[in-house]
């Protein structure tokens, strides 16, 4: 348990995905893909992690950049918090994105961690899978022979599991264009020591000319064991205009989703996550509609 | 050049190269043929060792050796306490265990391998049959009948039972109008200095030579104590600490690792290193705070203090660690009179063996524990009569004094103007005006508070037959040796062994400033048993108080020896030289001048001295205070409370700090502010946390919460003077001051942002739910109260 050094392992570095997955599919299970490592690596040190193998995915250039264009954004799975934070492109079309990885960790992390690593890992702290389900995006996926999409809704499986096989690589999160009068927040209480989100709250609204809600998305994480959709709170907000009291309301239903499974750590109890879960949804809703007008 | 005078903020000469990378530590030292050993450590808190396999780890390729606690159990003898407490029971503390683990992080073998990364995979390898026995962890609950019991010795888990009284507490309690009682808890913290330790040890069996180059910040005690408990002779063993990385008191003892290196080198005739990691660093360095405090104070309505009763258990971990038993007591139980006169106070400290890791001390080791206790009293008193708590603190401070003044708990403070500095501090901070602010957002649903605290710690460790009657083991003065060579240049050499504070230049700057050479031509030395004869190091803010007293003292023989050089070089009677900017010169006579260097020269060639001087110019002293000295001040704190997350920030912090006289103020507040950073970070957030059956849960960075600079303001430093007369150069220490004023100036304002609420007190660290959890059982509290006062009222 005070190891720092992880069971020795294999290391490759390949060029393409197809290589990458052919890889995965050779080790049957016994490798694992490398992306940022800000989550792989303490995990091998503790031993909790000894993958025969790791395929560093560095060297795979198709995971890789930020393309805009009209129908929205495609980010490249082994794109950093870095390059989100400071994107320009990210920063115009989905500033929800660029704002919560500016509030990922710290610079070391975010030097290194990627969207990618972020969202497959599926931890219950982590911010981006939040952001990801608010913004409705889609998860672009390959292995040797085919790929898939799959909306984000049914990505995140659980507790550090996802929708992604064996041997699939996730090479693409693509981020919708957000409709005109949206505006999005995303505000998180940290633990003081790693940053990870003990809640963190998603916020995307979409307002009509009359000030009434047309479309919400409001995601959690932090506060159950995988990041999820409060869609309550949703419903309660599509079709009304957007009074402090109607916010409040539809916040205290936030934590329906995650109803008895709060998590519990040395950070907070499962009741104060239930009750930060309504204060920030309310605060982050609040937010969101504030910079859609 | 730098042409340094005392008062001087003059530049680290140390950061050009700390900071650079070119810093020299443990780690960075490779031997010849250099082995690496790897520790196995005891995954559970409380259990029997049934068996060591050791094969497959010895089988591994490049493994060297693998030893067990039973293999070297002879050689490593036992790790002392050196602090003794009255009837204290001191159960063996074996550095390897080998029938018996009593914490997490026990080492049970050791891995020798040609390469770190083999070592420890080996370790993994090692294969311990344990018999898992329940543990404890809670020094209150392991006093209790049927508790687990670690050690044969202690039926009850007690090491010892302190105590101190002066006056009467039971009369002033009976005879006082308010008395105010409240459970106190000081959590446990963890010290992370930047650099874990580490240690190289290389054995020359030709001459019987032990070299053991250690993280430490006591080279030569940790020499006289390996010694003692191994047997190697003294006089064939040199201790090196090398640049060291921060301390903050966890380096301040026999660590088992120095012991079971050291033995293993001897074994195998070859250098072996070990390098501790960072999780190992929280499990298998010391601790330190861990209090459960039961506190009274009594008083009378015009809100004079009268008595102060408190009775600890004070955590000590599994074994004691080597100051351990003098933290919780002297540097806490006698500090308990704070700035105040208090007739009567009465204090019991039982320390207890928990399954944790040792508990010793942090910085500020003791005093903070009291300046926490004594400062949240004083407001709760304050408090519960209606009264500004800064009124109530005016009115039992001491009076100002520049001779002494003895408290209750016997020891005698050096000087103090406590009005003085509390003057200071609300001259920068206004409290009418912050009143107003806070009345006026309350009422927007913003809770802000202001806290204070006053407080004194006791430095300059230490007169050595008060310490020695106080319990330590050997003596704590200091020494130092000025070498002057024949170019002028000079090299000091220090027994203090600095670890971040900047001794290579406050003690340059004192040379450069009393000899006249500019700082460039000083070179400090440090940290080996070779080259200083002896010396106590760097702790408890004595380096500069008693080291640099030490160097005073030989800078005065230095000079008064090459006056009379001088005297006679430029034939004239000494009384008539003059010595000033490093030239010495004569009244009268304008074109008779001659340079430091030039007497430096003179002494060496020793071709002109005067009748019966000895050649050469180089003096060595050893002072031992009279006293220690009391540094004090006032720190206010302001605080903003988000009362729907709990969530709370330092908006604003004022320190005031007295420290006497100050050599170099930049490296002054740069201790005050890491000071205070530690301070505000154990106030804040930081806390080890075991489960009941002791395993560490905030066991590495990503949970245990170290204060980084967007948890803090920026501070407002100033400083009173009030110098010491306990050395030359009237400094006090100024390097734990921070943390000892900060933890209660937080907690205070935190109560006053709550206490309209009816919120009395809180414990630390306020993590947003502790504090979100306060507020609502208070207002549930008070609807509870109304609905009970409606009941009675219809
Ligand atoms: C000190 C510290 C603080 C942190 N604080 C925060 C925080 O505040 N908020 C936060 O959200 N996170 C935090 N993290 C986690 C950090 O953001 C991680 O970097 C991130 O979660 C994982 O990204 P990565 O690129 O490092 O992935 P890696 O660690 O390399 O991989 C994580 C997992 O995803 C898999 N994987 C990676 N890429 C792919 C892919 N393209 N396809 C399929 N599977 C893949 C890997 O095989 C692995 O199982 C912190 C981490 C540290 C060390």
């Amino acid at each position: 348990m005070v190891t720092m050094t992880s069971a020795p392992f294999e290391y490759m570095r390949p060029k393409t995905v197809a290589e990458a997955s052919r890889l995965l599919s050779k080790y049957g299970g016994g490798a694992k893909l490398l992306a940022g490592g800000h989550s792989l690596v303490p995990l091998m040190k503790l031993r909790l992690a000894s993958p025969q193998a790791l395929i560093d995915l560095s060297g795979v250039g198709e995971l890789k950049g930020i393309n805009s264009s009209a129908s929205g954004l495609s980010i490249g799975a082994m794109t950093t918090y870095h390059e989100l934070e400071s994107s320009v492109e990210v920063q115009r079309a989905a500033p929800l994105l660029a704002d919560a990885a500016s509030q990922v960790a710290d610079a070391q992390v975010r030097n290194f961690g990627t969207i990618g690593g972020a969202v497959s890992h599926s931890d219950p702290s982590a911010d981006l899978p939040a952001v990801v389900l608010a913004l409705d995006a889609v998860m672009k996926t390959a292995t040797q022979r085919a790929g898939r999409d799959i909306p984000v809704e049914r990505f995140f499986k659980d507790f550090l599991t996802t929708a992604l096989r064996q041997n699939e690589v996730l090479t693409r999160i693509e981020v919708p264009k957000l409709p005109a009068n949206t505006g999005t927040s995303y505000i998180k209480q940290s633990n003081k020591a790693s940053h990870y989100a003990v809640v963190g709250v998603a916020a995307v609204i979409t307002l009509g000319a009359d000030g009434v809600c047309e479309r919400a998305r409001v995601a959690i994480t932090g506060a159950g064991p995988y990041a999820v959709r409060a869609k309550r709170t949703e419903r309660m907000l599509v079709g009304k205009k957007l009074a402090p009291n109607v916010i409040r309301n539809a916040a205290k239903r936030a934590g329906a989703e995650i109803s008895g499974s709060f998590n519990e750590d040395v950070h907070a109890s499962a009741g104060y996550r239930e009750a930060m879960t309504q204060v920030f949804a309310e605060r982050a809703i609040t937010a969101a509609v504030a910079n859609a007008r | 050049m730098v042409m340094a005078k005392l008062g001087d903020s003059v530049r680290r000469v140390e950061d050009d190269r700390l900071i650079t990378g070119r810093g020299r530590y443990v780690d960075d030292i490779k031997l010849n043929g250099m082995l690496y050993v790897s520790l196995v450590r005891s995954p559970h808190a409380h259990a029997l060792i049934k068996n060591v396999d050791v094969s497959a780890a010895a089988a591994l390729p490049g493994v060297e050796t693998v030893f067990t606690g039973a293999d070297l159990q002879e050689q490593l003898g036992s790790l002392p306490a050196g602090w003794t407490i009255k009837d204290m029971v001191a159960p063996p503390h074996p550095p390897m265990a080998f029938e018996k683990v009593r914490v997490v992080g026990d080492a049970v073998a050791a891995v020798v391998a040609i390469d770190p990364a083999i070592a420890a995979d080996a370790a993994q390898l090692v294969d311990v049959t344990y018999e898992v026995l329940p543990a404890i962890v809670d020094a209150e609950k392991a006093t209790k009948p049927g508790a687990p019991q670690l050690h044969e010795e202690s039926s009850d888990n007690v090491a010892f039972n302190w105590e101190v009284h002066g006056g009467d507490y039971a009369t002033a309690a009976k005879s006082a109008e308010v008395v105010v009682k409240q459970r106190i808890i000081n959590q446990r913290l963890i010290p992370n200095s930047m650099e874990t330790r580490g240690v190289v040890a290389d054995y020359d069996p030709g001459n019987d030579h032990l070299t053991i180059y250690t993280s430490t910040q006591i080279p030569h005690l940790m020499r006289l104590l390996f010694s003692l408990i191994t047997g190697h002779p003294e006089h064939k063993l040199r201790v090196v600490a090398p640049d060291v990385g921060g301390a903050f008191g966890c380096k301040l003892y026999l660590y088992a690792e120095e012991v079971i290196c050291g033995i293993i080198a001897k074994n195998l005739g070859r250098p072996v290193k070990w390098t501790e990691g960072r999780q190992e660093n929280y499990v298998a360095t010391t601790h330190g705070r861990d209090h459960i405090a039961d506190v009274e104070i009594c008083g009378n309505k015009d809100g004079t203090i009268t008595g102060l009763n408190a009775h600890i258990y004070a955590n000590l971990g599994a074994y004691l660690s080597t100051f351990a038993p003098g933290i919780p007591t002297v540097l806490f139980g006698l500090m308990l009179s704070g700035q105040y006169k208090i007739p009567s106070i009465s204090c019991k400290v039982t320390g207890v063996f928990t399954n944790t890791t040792p508990v010793d001390a942090y910085r500020g080791a003791g005093r903070p524990e009291a300046t926490h206790l004594v400062e949240r009293m004083v407001d709760m008193f304050a408090q519960e009569i209606g009264r500004d708590p800064l009124v109530v603190r005016r009115k039992n401070f001491l009076a100002p004094f520049k001779n002494g003044k003895e408290v209750a708990t016997g020891v005698k403070y050096d000087s103090g103007n406590y009005q003085g500095a509390l003057n200071r501090a609300l001259e920068i901070f206004d409290v009418k005006a912050f009143r107003e602010e806070q009345r006026a957002a309350r009422k927007e649903g913003k809770l802000l508070g202001v806290g204070f605290s006053t407080y004194i710690e006791i430095c300059g460790m230490a007169p050595s037959a008060v310490a020695g009657a106080l319990g330590a083991g050997a003596g704590l003065w200091e020494s130092s040796t000025v070498r002057v060579h024949p170019t002028g240049k000079v090299t000091v050499l220090t027994g203090t062994s600095p670890h971040g504070q900047g001794h290579e230049t406050s003690f340059a700057q004192i040379v450069s400033a009393e000899l006249g050479v500019p700082m460039e031509d000083v070179d400090v030395l440090h940290g080996d048993t070779d080259r200083q004869q002896f010396g106590t190091g760097t702790f408890g803010s004595r380096s500069l108080a008693v080291g640099g007293q030490a160097l005073m003292m030989s800078l005065k023989k230095v000079k008064d020896k090459a006056l009379k050089i001088a005297a006679r070089e430029l034939d004239a009677d000494p009384k008539m030289v003059r010595f000033e900017d490093g030239v010495y010169s004569l009244e009268d006579i304008a074109e008779k001048q001659l340079p430091f260097a030039s007497v430096a020269l003179a002494a060496h060639s020793a071709l002109n001295l005067p009748p019966r001087m000895e050649p050469g110019l180089e003096e060595t002293s050893f002072f031992d205070p009279e006293n220690f000295t009391w540094p004090f001040g006032a720190h206010i704190c302001v605080v903003e409370i988000d009362e729907a997350t709990g969530e709370t920030k330092i908006a604003k912090y004022v320190a005031v700090d007295d420290i006497g006289n100050v050599i170099n103020p930049m490296i002054v507040d740069g201790m005050v502010h890491g000071g205070i950073a530690q301070g505000i970070g154990q106030a804040l957030q930081e806390g080890a946390v075991y489960s009941s059956d002791g395993q560490l849960l905030t066991g590495s960075m990503l949970d245990y919460a170290v204060p980084t600079a967007e948890d803090l303001p920026s501070f407002i430093t100033d400083r009173t003077v009030t110098p010491t007369n306990v050395n030359d150069l009237g400094a006090k220490g100024a390097g734990e001051a921070g943390t000892i004023a900060a933890s209660p100036a937080v907690i205070n304002a935190v109560v006053d942002a709550l206490k309209h609420l009816g919120v009395k007190h809180i414990d630390m660290p306020l993590r947003s739910e502790h504090v979100w959890r306060t507020i609502n059982d208070a207002k549930v509290a008070q609807r509870a109260n109304r609905s009970v006062s409606a009941v009675k009222g219809s």
